[in-house]
């Protein structure tokens, strides 16, 4: 009588891999992302959504600087500093671009540790990509603070075409705030992986239901998409 | 109600096995991705212009978005389903590029024939 015992039809070894796979997934009852948690698969939602958002932006600046008939400013002089009497094109931005990678690395491992179970290893990671990404935001601050006193607004600015001013505080604005509420988040995760939280199922204060360590991972998702963003906005703003 | 509580067990198992990698892995891509910075960086310094510099930013950026995508975020892991409906939609945003390239095109073109900007 195998009908009285029904199996678990989304258990993960037991689904098809490739297009076959896809088709599979998308044409079944209930659910279409089979082994990922809903935490997971609202994260990458999200991020699909955040995509949008920072494709947008910088799609008004590619066509304001398209249609523009001022020069525009040369971002790798804009950027430039004067360390110890060498003038160094763009360094700033270079040293920002490393900082956040690094806080990308030690977030991967975290993740990882976690999993392993070893949740000091990984809150004190968390910890440290916490400190890379507010490292990040401070630099992000010497450099406004720096183009404001240059005379850089967002209807005009000392080099060239106007539209340089608000395409970077928007751009750039709007990226060091994600990096921002990361860190936050970043800080109350690692806060309770520290105290053991998904060692013993603590209930979350607001959901009230039992953490796992995916949490981590879904933490990292988001961290990595704020790396992958500033790959982006190093590429067209500052290189381009 | 039993069915649903093993379900989320295997399911909650599973999850976390899929997702074990050696940190080893990571230290790599790591690696690459400091690399491949540099050599953005240096596309600057050398003061390369026009399509060769275009065409290496391009390059480095998207080798760069590839592998924290693919192994920083698990994505080459996950299962087609996921990697197909979260990667595709943005690939859209090149249509709205393509838009915004003709509209650029025939806003500077007003400005300089009408406006005598230019």
């Amino acid at each position: 009588m195998p009908d009285i015992l029904p199996t678990p039809t989304h258990a993960a070894p037991t689904l098809s891999p490739g297009w076959r796979g896809i088709v599979a997934d998308w044409s079944s009852d209930q659910r279409a992302f089979k082994n990922v948690s809903w935490g997971k698969a609202m994260m990458w939602i999200f991020l699909l959504s955040d995509t949008f958002i920072f494709g947008c932006f910088l799609l008004s600046y590619m066509t304001v600087r398209m249609s523009t008939t001022v020069p525009w400013p040369n971002p790798s002089e804009v950027f430039a500093l004067e360390i110890a009497g060498t003038h160094m094109p763009l360094i700033l931005i270079a040293i920002m671009t490393f900082v956040l990678i690094s806080s990308s690395g030690t977030m991967a491992m975290a993740v990882n540790c976690g999993y392993r179970r070893q949740r000091v290893r990984s809150a004190v990671l968390m910890l440290v990509t916490a400190l890379l990404g507010a490292t990040f935001v401070g630099m992000q601050a010497f450099e406004w603070t720096k183009l404001i006193h240059e005379g850089v607004r967002p209807w005009e600015n000392p080099w060239g075409a106007a539209q340089f001013g608000s395409s970077f505080f928007m751009i750039t604005g709007f990226h060091g705030t994600h990096v921002t509420i990361g860190v936050i988040f970043l800080i109350i995760v690692a806060r309770k992986v520290w105290r053991g939280d998904f060692d013993q199922e603590r209930r979350g204060f607001f959901t009230s239901r039992k953490g796992q360590y995916e949490a981590v991972e879904i933490m990292g998702l988001y961290w990595h998409f704020v790396d992958l963003v500033w790959v982006f906005i190093f590429a067209f703003f500052y290189l381009w | 109600m039993a069915q649903i509580a093993t379900a989320t067990a295997v399911h909650g198992t599973s999850a976390e096995a899929q997702q074990h990698h050696p940190i080893r892995v990571y230290l790599v891509v790591w690696g690459w991705l400091f690399v491949l910075s540099t050599f953005s960086y240096l596309v600057d310094i050398f003061h390369l212009q026009g399509y060769l510099r275009w065409s290496l930013i391009l390059l480095f950026m998207t080798l760069k978005a590839g592998l924290i995508i693919a192994f920083f975020m698990h994505m080459a892991w996950e299962r087609l389903t996921l990697a197909y409906a979260i990667l595709l939609p943005p690939v859209l945003v090149l249509i709205f590029v393509a838009i915004m390239v003709f509209e650029a095109d025939y806003t500077l073109f007003t400005r300089k024939e009408f406006l005598g900007a230019g």
